[in-house]
């Protein structure tokens, strides 16, 4: 373990690399099923984080995890269960995706400024053993909402995993 | 109130001379950027479970070959110094993570990036995007031809210059090894003075992110040799905590 290999902040300058034609969208955006998973990613003093990148990986609905290819050319691909969304300039990111079986989407957090990957889990509302705080709330019109919040009264919370 | 570079060194020594660690420290003003970025309470201990304790799965329908080659991409041939980077991922347990995929992005050889908010007054060049991907073959080897990229300037402090690197995304086999960090290159005299470099306040872990340069992978008048190995967390799935009886 000592011999891991350091992490590094995103930088500023991700966006033209790691984005990539239906990144959020795990299932086509509007699809029967599915379900937009979304939030806003604040700093400290509640500005929006416009230079973020958030990734979820999750089971399908029936609680398999997939481990299938294709996440990056989805166009005939399966359910892969794995999505990435940079943040737009109101520190917004977005998922369509279908309610994972297994109840929350395990996500990481990178962004300028961050000197490292932050984990955290979002659990879908009314799941069992859901970590305080890290519960999605479900608005009117049906959507997931999750707001990320780096630091602050209202700072997620993010894990430390054995072994990391 | 912007700092000069002798104030921010002197920030740095400060905290280094406490203890070194491994891992960048999140709360590090000499990065400004960090000052409202990072988390302020102790991460909560949880095992993984579930989805965490598998990676996405990229095969050869998500990466074309010709991602690997950063040199090739556009009509012409990109301006500077032609490089191969080479190595391997591994896991905390030193088996090789095979069949994942790998990022990277970079500045060009004049230390501009093809993405629309860089404002460095440096050319850009039409012939490089500076953007390559790849899937590690069956022992954990990864491998991109690309031109050494330029160092550039930043706003963090008065005359701020980030050391050339190349920006690497990586995955293992659990979603808990997500990994993106930086390549530097050897003998960069702008890396001590990187406050992003300097995070990593243990100067044999810092070394871990600077690559070598390897004659044998140098190509006679074609390109030069780097080796970088790149070894994420320990997996969960197969690891078996020690019993005590
Ligand atoms: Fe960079």
């Amino acid at each position: 373990m000592t011999e891991t290999t350091p992490g590094q902040t995103i930088g500023p300058f991700f966006h033209h690399a790691l984005a990539f034609p239906g990144d959020s969208e795990l299932v086509p955006f509007g699809a029967a099923g599915s379900v937009v998973l979304h939030g806003y990613v604040h700093d400290g003093a509640g500005e929006p984080v416009p230079d973020a990148m958030i990734e979820i990986r999750q089971s399908d609905a029936s609680g398999v995890v997939p481990r299938a290819g294709g996440s990056l050319r989805r166009r005939g691909a399966g359910f892969t269960g794995w999505g990435r969304s940079c943040t737009d300039g109101a520190g917004h990111y977005w998922f369509s995706t279908v309610e994972p079986g297994l109840p929350f989407f395990a996500v990481t957090v990178f962004a300028r400024g961050l000197l490292d990957r932050l984990f955290t889990r979002i659990y879908l509302p009314g799941a069992e053993g859901a970590v305080d705080g890290l519960v999605a709330s479900r608005e009117a019109d049906g959507r997931l909402r999750f707001d990320i919040h780096l630091q602050g009264p209202s700072e997620t919370v993010f894990f430390k995993f054995p072994r990391t | 109130m912007t700092s000069s570079q002798q104030e921010i060194s002197e920030e740095i020594a400060k905290i280094q001379a406490d203890s070194p660690r491994g891992a960048p420290l999140l709360d590090f003003a000499p990065y400004r950027s960090t000052t409202l970025r990072h988390p302020t309470k102790e991460p909560r201990h949880v095992d993984p479970e579930g989805a965490e304790l598998l990676a996405p799965v990229f095969g050869n329908s998500d990466v074309a070959a010709v991602e690997a080659d950063l040199t090739v991409q556009r009509g012409g041939e990109p301006i500077g110094e032609r490089i191969r980077v080479q190595g391997r991922v591994l896991d905390g347990d030193g088996r090789p993570v095979r069949r994942q995929l790998v990022e990277i992005w970079q500045a060009n050889a004049a230390g501009r990036y093809s993405h629309q908010g860089d404002q460095h007054p440096a050319p850009l060049d039409p012939n490089f995007t500076g953007v390559g991907r790849c899937l590690t073959d069956d022992d954990g080897w990864y491998s991109f031809t690309s031109i050494k990229p330029g160092p550039y300037p930043w706003r963090n402090h008065h005359n701020a210059w980030r050391p050339a690197h190349i920006h690497f995304s990586l995955f293992g086999t659990d979603f808990t090894q997500r990994l993106i960090t930086q390549m530097y290159f050897p003998g960069d005299q702008l890396l001590a003075l990187d406050p992003i470099a300097q995070s990593i306040t243990d100067p044999a872990a810092l070394a871990r992110l600077i690559a070598s340069y390897d004659h044998s992978r140098s190509e006679h008048e074609w390109l030069l040799g780097y080796r970088w190995d790149i070894v994420l967390t320990g997996s969960h799935a197969t690891y078996l905590e020690p019993s005590d009886d």
